[in-house]
C-alpha cells in the first residue's frame, strides 16, 4: 500500500503537485490518468524517490520513505523509453538488481530464466537491447523491475512509445500479469481507454491535483467535475442534458424507431434534430446531428441500430437522452 | 550530387595532391632520411643516452598526465552534465576551452609566473620542491594543454546517453558508486577512450609550453620533441633530428592504430 499525503512539488514557477493526497490499496492496479503536464508522472516519480517533494510525505507499506533514496524503497520502476542497459545482454539487464544484491550465481540464473519465461523472452536472453523490438524491450524492463520482488511496481507511460497494435497487446498482457503476480501497481497514462481497460482504480489528475479517484467505469459514468467528464470521453449536449454519446437514442419523427426504443418519462430529454453526417466505424456508427438551436452533437449507435434506421445526411430525427443527475451541475461545460 | 567521371577524377586528384604535399611528402621525407643510412645507424642514433632519457621522460610525463586528465576530466564532465545548474558553470565551460585557444607558449609563461621565483607558489622552490625547470613543471604544462580532450569527448556522450539508465539502476538498488562503475562508465567508455587517445597524442607532441618550463638539458630534462629541436638546432645533428622525429611519429602512429582498432571492435554503444 502506498499513501501519499499533502505532496507538493514546484519546478521554478510551475506547480507540478498541489497538495496531493492519494491512497493506493495493496494489490491493486491503479492508473494515474491525466493530460500531459498534469503532474501524474511527477507524482509517480515522487513515490519512487526519483523526485524530491517540496512538502508532504510518501509512505510505502507503513514505512515513511519520504527521505529514503530510491534504492532502498523496495520499488520496481518502468520508464516510458525502457531505460535498457544498452551494454548488457537481456539476461544481465534482468539480473542487475540481483547481481547488485550479490545473490548466488545459480539462484540469479534460475530467477532470470523464470522471469524471461514469464514475460515471453525465454529465447532472447543473450541478445542486446538494440536487437529487440520496442515491445520486447519494455517486457525486458518489466522483468528487470520484477526481479528484485518489489513491494510496489511503478510504470511511467510504459506503452507510450509503442505503436497501437503492440500497445493493445501489452495492455492485455499487463493485466494478465498483474492477475498472476498481484504486486501493488501504479500505472501513469494519458490514455483514458488504457486506464479503463487495465486498471481496477483510476485517479484522474489535472493541474497538479487529484480530481477524482474511483473504479474505472464510475469515473466514466459519474464524473466528479466537468474536467473529468470531458477528459474521460466525448460528451454530447442534448437539449439541457450532458450525456455520453452512446446514451443517445434516435428515431424518425412519427415513430419509425430503431432497434432500441428511446427512453421515456420525466428523466428524458427529446429534441428534434437534423443529420449532418454519418460515419461508419465498423462496429459502431457516429451520427453527427444539429438541433433546431444550431447546437451540434454526436450520437454513437451500434451498427445494427444505425442500419435499421438507414439514416442519411439531411434526414430529420428525434434524439432522446436521459437527464443525468450526475452531470446536471456541469451544464455550463463547453464542448 | 552526382559528378561526371572527369569531374570526379579531377576532384579526387586535387584532394590527394593536397594531402600528399601537406602531409605524406614531408613525413615520408623524414622517414626516408632517417632510414636511408641503414637500420643499424638508425638504431644507434635513437639509443644514445640522451635519446633514451628523452623517450623515458616523454613516457613518464604521459604516465602522470593521462591518468590525471582522464579521472579529473570525467569528473568535470559529470559535473557539467549531471551537476544541474550552478554558479560559475558558464565560466567553467569557457575556461575548459582555454587550452585550445591559447598558444602553448603563453601557458609556459603563465606557469613560470605562478610557480617560478617570485610567483605565488614560488616559495616551494626554496623549500626544495622544484617545479619550474623540472619534471613537475613539464607535467603541469602537458596537463594544461591536454586538459580539454577527455572532458570534451565525454561530455556529449553523457548528454546523449541521458540519466534514465542511471535512475533505473538506482531503483534496482544500486548505490551511486555501483551505478557509476556498472552503468555510467560502460556507456561513456568509447568517448573516454577516444579522449584518452587524443590526450596521449597531444601530450606526445607538446613542445612550446614544455620548452619554457624545462631546463632542456640533454639526458635530464628533454622530452622527445625537445630532443628533436635540440639535435637539429643546437648541435646541428640533422640526422639525429630525423631519427628522433621518426620515434615520435612511431608513437603517434601506435595511438592512431589503437584508435582505429577500437573503432572496428566497438559494437554496442
Amino acid at each position: 500500500m502506498i499513501t501519499v499525503t499533502g505532496a507538493t512539488k514546484r519546478f521554478g514557477d510551475f506547480l507540478a503537485l498541489d497538495d496531493v493526497s492519494l491512497e493506493i490499496p495493496a494489490g491493486s492496479l491503479t492508473a494515474l490518468l491525466g493530460p500531459s503536464g498534469s503532474g501524474k508522472s511527477t507524482l509517480l516519480r515522487a513515490m519512487a524517490g526519483l523526485e524530491n517533494l517540496d512538502g508532504g510525505s510518501v509512505v510505502i507499506d507503513g514505512v515513511d520513505v519520504t527521505h529514503v533514496p530510491p534504492r532502498r524503497r523496495g520499488i520496481g520502476f518502468v520508464f516510458q523509453h525502457y531505460a535498457a542497459f544498452k551494454h548488457m545482454t537481456v539476461r544481465d539487464n534482468v539480473a542487475f538488481g540481483l547481481t547488485i544484491r550479490k545473490r548466488p550465481r545459480a539462484a540469479i540464473r534460475a530467477r532470470v530464466d523464470e522471469l524471461l519465461e514469464l514475460v515471453g523472452l525465454a529465447g532472447l536472453a543473450e541478445r542486446y537491447p538494440d536487437e529487440l523490438s520496442g515491445g520486447q524491450r519494455q517486457r525486458m524492463a518489466l522483468a528487470r523491475a520484477l526481479a528484485v520482488e518489489p513491494s510496489v511496481l511503478l510504470l511511467d507511460e510504459p506503452f507510450g512509445a509503442l505503436d497501437a497494435t503492440v500497445r493493445a497487446e501489452l495492455r492485455a498482457w499487463l493485466r494478465r500479469l498483474h492477475d498472476e503476480v498481484h504486486v501493488t501497481t501504479v500505472l501513469v497514462t494519458h490514455d483514458q481507454a488504457e486506464a479503463l481497460e487495465v486498471a481496477d482504480r483510476v485517479a484522474v489528475i489535472h493541474q497538479g491535483r487529484v480530481q477524482q479517484v474511483d473504479e474505472p467505469l464510475a469515473v466514466y459514468d459519474r464524473p466528479a467535475n466537468a474536467f473529468v467528464m470531458g477528459f474521460m470521453g466525448s460528451v454530447a449536449r442534448v437539449g439541457d442534458s450532458l450525456v455520453r454519446p452512446h446514451r443517445i437514442a434516435l428515431r424518425r419523427p412519427g415513430g419509425a424507431a430503431g432497434v432500441t426504443t428511446p427512453p421515456h418519462g420525466d428523466g428524458v430529454v427529446t429534441v428534434p434534430a437534423t443529420v449532418e453526417r454519418v460515419a461508419r466505424l465498423g462496429s459502431e456508427t457516429l451520427v453527427e446531428l444539429v438541433d433546431e438551436a444550431g447546437q451540434r452533437f454526436v450520437a454513437r449507435l451500434p451498427r445494427d441500430e444505425a442500419e435499421a434506421l438507414g439514416l442519411a445526411r439531411g434526414d430529420s430525427v428525434e434524439a432522446s437522452a436521459p437527464r443525468d443527475p450526475a452531470t446536471a451541475d456541469f451544464i455550463d461545460y463547453s464542448i | 550530387m552526382r559528378l561526371s567521371l572527369p569531374a570526379r577524377l579531377g576532384v579526387r586528384t586535387v584532394a590527394l595532391a593536397y594531402l600528399a604535399v601537406l602531409v605524406a611528402l614531408p613525413v615520408g621525407m623524414v622517414l626516408q632520411r632517417a632510414l636511408a643510412p641503414g637500420l643499424a645507424t638508425f638504431w644507434a642514433s635513437v639509443t644514445t643516452p640522451a635519446a633514451i632519457a628523452a623517450f623515458n621522460l616523454t613516457l613518464t610525463l604521459l604516465a602522470i598526465v593521462v591518468p590525471l586528465n582522464v579521472i579529473l576530466g570525467t569528473v568535470t564532465a559529470l559535473v557539467l552534465v549531471r551537476g544541474g545548474s550552478f554558479r560559475g558553470k558558464a565560466l567553467l565551460q569557457a575556461f575548459l576551452d582555454l587550452p585550445f585557444a591559447v598558444s602553448p607558449v603563453v601557458i609556459g609563461v603563465a606557469l613560470i609566473a605562478l610557480w617560478g621565483a617570485g610567483g605565488w607558489f614560488g616559495g616551494l622552490a626554496d623549500a626544495g620542491v622544484r617545479v619550474i625547470f623540472a619534471t613537475p613543471g613539464m607535467a603541469l604544462a602537458t596537463a594544461f594543454v591536454t586538459l580539454p580532450f577527455v572532458v570534451r569527448e565525454v561530455e556529449p556522450v553523457l548528454r546523449e546517453v541521458g540519466d534514465e539508465q542511471e535512475q533505473a539502476a538506482a531503483t534496482l538498488g544500486a548505490t551511486g558508486w555501483q551505478t557509476f562503475w556498472r552503468i555510467t562508465l560502460p556507456s561513456i567508455r568509447w568517448g573516454l577512450t577516444y579522449g584518452t587517445l587524443l590526450t596521449v597524442a597531444r601530450g606526445l607532441g607538446e613542445y612550446g609550453a614544455v620548452l619554457l618550463v624545462s631546463s632542456n638539458l640533454p639526458g635530464v630534462s628533454q622530452t622527445l620533441t625537445l630532443l628533436v629541436h635540440a639535435r637539429y638546432h643546437d648541435v646541428a645533428n640533422t640526422y639525429g633530428a630525423y631519427t628522433a622525429a621518426t620515434v615520435l611519429m612511431g608513437l603517434s602512429l601506435a595511438t592512431l592504430v589503437a584508435t582505429a582498432l577500437l573503432n572496428r571492435t566497438r559494437r554496442h554503444p
